[in-house]
């Protein structure tokens, strides 16, 4: 477990103050994927680098499995080091070194001995899906292919976290998939925290359990994704809850089946965890006098179960569209009357 | 053939010359190396926002390295004579010119170093040390081999500096193939020796500029 309290952080260049983490506090679970989102220059880079006090904490404390990072001294902390992984979003390897050299370097750094070191490289490379490129260069590595020597590097020492700095942000779509799924059977097969910083709603959505929204230097939002993804809170969680559902923001496009005919509702549903498999729209049409339209719908898989949205347009008479509508927050699916009849 | 367009040529006095220069210059490389990374490393290490920040310290460095460096070599060997004289115990010969010639160019290879370790990636040391490497580590597993192909092109740099200065060297008796082409060419009219010497020099200076493009090239996996 990982404990932060009332941590801040203040740079102090020749012209101002810049408070760039402010009095953030977070609990982070064993074996749980973290994440923190925000836009450009909401202090999470510099959040997760005081995590490992790569820059040192103006205040507040950091407790990973109760010793305290921010009361050690230099020596402890460089210890300690050795057992927090860290990648990063250029992937900060060494071109001098092959694949091989590169994963190995923290063990050297370590004092482990040079048979033990071959073993565990040998296993890393094949781990994150490298056999047979051991003695490339970085260089001859496609970004996906240097990000795995990143990971395979950051695991070298069986860190108790691993700490992610945008960590598929100079990667493309598919690459970043396979990036994350990666580090998905990392967490599962290790049982490895992780903490991973991103601007992308979408790296949220498909691997961390849980999530904090970063703004200005504080933490606006925070909790199991998918209550923060169906119940967004703040204004900046609202955008990129969007980001990721185009539907959220194509609002006003519904707008022309909206008639005036007091016949008709048009109706948003959220559909979450084991609603999403659920045949609700049948069940209704079967079972009440309505017709259904279907306008848009699509659905969002997360590492605690998916989400859906779904507009819909009712058509019947007035009393059976309350009873419909009734049955369906009964199912307990969440349901939104965008136009009242 | 060759004592027709060199009659004034004593083959066996030119080698000789030659071995001297060549002599001059391997030790001279090796001593500017040694200081030159030294220095080049405390300047890096002690700058701002550094390793081993310390104002006082890169202070110090960078006026020692900049009042090296703007001082005129010829006159750099007439000020060192006293301390050529107390180190190797003459101010003549081959031996004599290296203080000043280690002296003249190791400054400017130091701040060829400095800028060599500037360009490593940030984020490879930053890397470096989240993983907890010691200070030492960083230098020896990171600094030196990141910036290994810029330290090399500019000792090749360096050397071919040095080539120059040990002629000029040699002209105020530290031997070699300045000497040669001042003494049994100059100033006794013997204008083929200095063409042969001329010639001999910009041999050595291929060979080195060649050797150390290869070593650059062959270590460069970026
Ligand atoms: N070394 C630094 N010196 C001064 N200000 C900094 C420094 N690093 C970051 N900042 C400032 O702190 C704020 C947060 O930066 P950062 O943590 O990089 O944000 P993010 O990673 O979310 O984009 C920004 O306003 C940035 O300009
Ligand atoms: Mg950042």
């Amino acid at each position: 477990m990982i404990q932060i309290k009332n941590l801040k952080k203040i740079y102090q260049t020749k012209k101002q103050k810049v408070q760039a983490v402010d009095d953030v506090s977070l609990t982070i679970n064993q074996g749980e994927i973290f994440g923190v989102i925000g836009y450009s220059g909401a202090g999470k880079s510099t959040f997760i680098r005081l995590i490992n006090r790569l820059e040192e904490p103006t205040s507040g404390s950091i407790e990973i499995h109760e010793k305290e990072i921010t009361k050690m001294s230099a020596n402890e902390l460089r210890l300690k080091r050795q057992k927090i992984g860290m990648i990063f979003q250029h992937f900060n390897l060494l071109w001098s070194r092959t694949v091989y050299d590169n994963i190995a370097f923290p063990l050297e750094i370590a004092g482990v001995a040079k048979s033990e070191i071959k073993e565990k490289v040998m296993e890393l490379i094949h781990l994150v899906g490298l056999s047979g490129k051991e003695n490339n260069y970085p260089s001859q590595l496609s970004g996906g292919q240097k990000q795995r020597v990143g990971i395979a590097r950051a695991l070298a020492n069986d860190p108790e976290v691993l700490l992610c700095d945008e960590a598929t942000s100079a990667l493309d779509p598919e690459t970043t998939d396979d990036i994350l799924d990666l580090l998905v059977s990392i967490n599962q097969k290790l049982n490895l925290t992780i903490i991973l910083i991103t601007h992308e709603m979408h790296v949220i959505q498909k691997i961390c359990h849980r999530v904090a929204v970063m703004e200005n230097g504080k933490v606006v939002e925070e909790g199991d994704v998918l209550d923060v993804f169906v119940r967004p809170q703040s204004k900046t969680t609202k955008r990129f809850v969007q980001q990721l559902n185009p539907l959220e923001h194509q609002q006003d496009k519904l707008a022309e089946f909206i008639n005036d005919r007091d016949d008709s509702e048009v109706i948003k549903l959220h559909f979450i965890g084991k609603n999403t498999k659920r045949a609700l729209i049948s069940e209704i049409a079967k079972k009440f006098d309505v017709e259904v339209n279907i306008l848009q719908g699509s659905i969002s898989p997360t590492q605690e179960g998916s989400y859906g949205t779904l507009f819909i347009e009712l058509n019947g008479a007035n009393d059976v569209l309350t009873k419909t509508i009734e049955y369906m927050k009964q199912a307990g699916v969440e349901v939104e009357v965008l136009k009242h009849a | 053939m060759l004592s027709e367009w060199f009659p004034n040529v004593i083959p066996e006095d030119l080698w000789i010359a030659t071995q001297e220069t060549m002599y001059m210059t391997v030790v001279s490389v090796i001593g500017t190396l040694i200081l030159g990374v030294m220095l080049g490393l405390l300047l890096f290490l002690t700058d701002r926002g550094s390793l081993w920040e310390n104002r006082a310290v890169y202070g110090v460095t960078a006026i020692i390295v900049n009042v090296f460096r703007a001082i005129p070599f010829i006159i750099l060997i007439l000020l060192l004579f006293p301390f050529t004289d107390f180190l190797i115990g003459t101010i003549r010969g081959w031996k004599a010119a290296l203080p000043a010639l280690i002296a003249g160019t190791a400054p400017f290879y130091a701040r060829l170093v400095e800028i060599a370790f500037k360009e490593v990636d940030k984020g490879v040391i930053e890397a470096a040390k989240s993983m907890g490497a010691k200070a030492h580590t960083i230098i020896f597993k990171v600094l030196l081999p990141e910036s290994m192909p810029a330290l090399i092109s500019g000792l090749t740099v360096t050397a071919i500096a040095l080539i120059g200065y040990t002629a000029m060297a040699g002209v105020i008796g530290a031997g070699g193939l300045g000497n040669a082409a001042y003494l049994q060419g100059f100033q006794r009219n013997n204008f083929d020796v200095v063409v042969a010497c001329t010639i001999i020099i910009i041999i050595i200076v291929f060979i080195f500029q060649f050797i150390g493009d290869l070593i650059a090239k062959a270590i460069d996996k970026r």
